[in-house]
């Protein structure tokens, strides 16, 4: 399974999101790391309305989504991921 | 407490506005860390950056500080603020202006 299905599965899961977008921005990041050359899955965007972020702060949703993703950044190595979190009926730009 | 955690302890309780980042406030080696940069020079504030690319035992302290795995992390008066994400949502909404201004931190209005 790729990193970025491991991502959806695991936040589709524990979220029940109303909308989900995994986005692999990695090529945006291509040589600014010996390492990145873009194909791989070192960046992520990760755009997503739940019912779960209902009445938490902006730092309770980004912990709730870091701790459900703690393996692919410390084990997959995933090295950026932006998170924009939102509850149901909440503003959102995409 | 480990000499790091102690490190960043007196950091974030000695200076008012402390951005532990990716490279410096004039040359950032990150474009999330440089855009929370362009916000804090946007509206003016004093702010202390640090640059957690000069230790290894500093990049994983922040982490284990804060319990929050990316950088960059903005602290203000000892509290942690958020990422880069939360800083300029913050921002675009007018927040981070009068979130300053409850700290008694000068920020121009944006």
């Amino acid at each position: 399974m790729s990193i970025q299905e491991k991502i959806e599965s695991k936040l589709t899961q524990a979220l029940q999101p109303e909308r989900l977008a995994v986005i692999n921005e990695s090529h945006l990041h291509a040589g600014h790391q010996p390492s990145f050359n873009g194909s791989g899955e070192t960046h992520f965007r990760v755009r997503v309305v739940s019912a779960k972020f209902d009445g938490l702060s902006r730092i309770e949703r980004h912990r709730m989504v870091n701790e459900l993703l703690e393996n692919e950044l410390a084990v997959d190595k995933v090295h950026a991921l932006a998170i924009e979190p939102a509850a149901p009926g909440e503003a959102t730009r995409w | 407490m480990t000499a790091i955690s102690q490190f960043i302890e007196n950091e974030v309780k000695s200076n008012d506005v402390v951005l532990f980042m990716k490279g410096t406030p004039g040359f950032p080696q990150c474009g999330f860390s440089g855009q929370v940069v362009q916000i804090l020079d946007y509206l003016g504030v004093d702010y202390k950056g640090v640059n957690i690319l000069t230790s290894d035992e500093l990049r994983q302290g922040i982490k284990d500080y804060s319990q929050w795995p990316t950088i960059p992390q903005l602290y203000v008066k000892g509290e942690f603020v958020g990422g880069c994400d939360i800083i300029r949502e913050m921002f675009q909404a007018g927040e981070l202006q009068t979130f300053f201004g409850e700290k008694g931190i000068a920020a121009r209005a944006a």
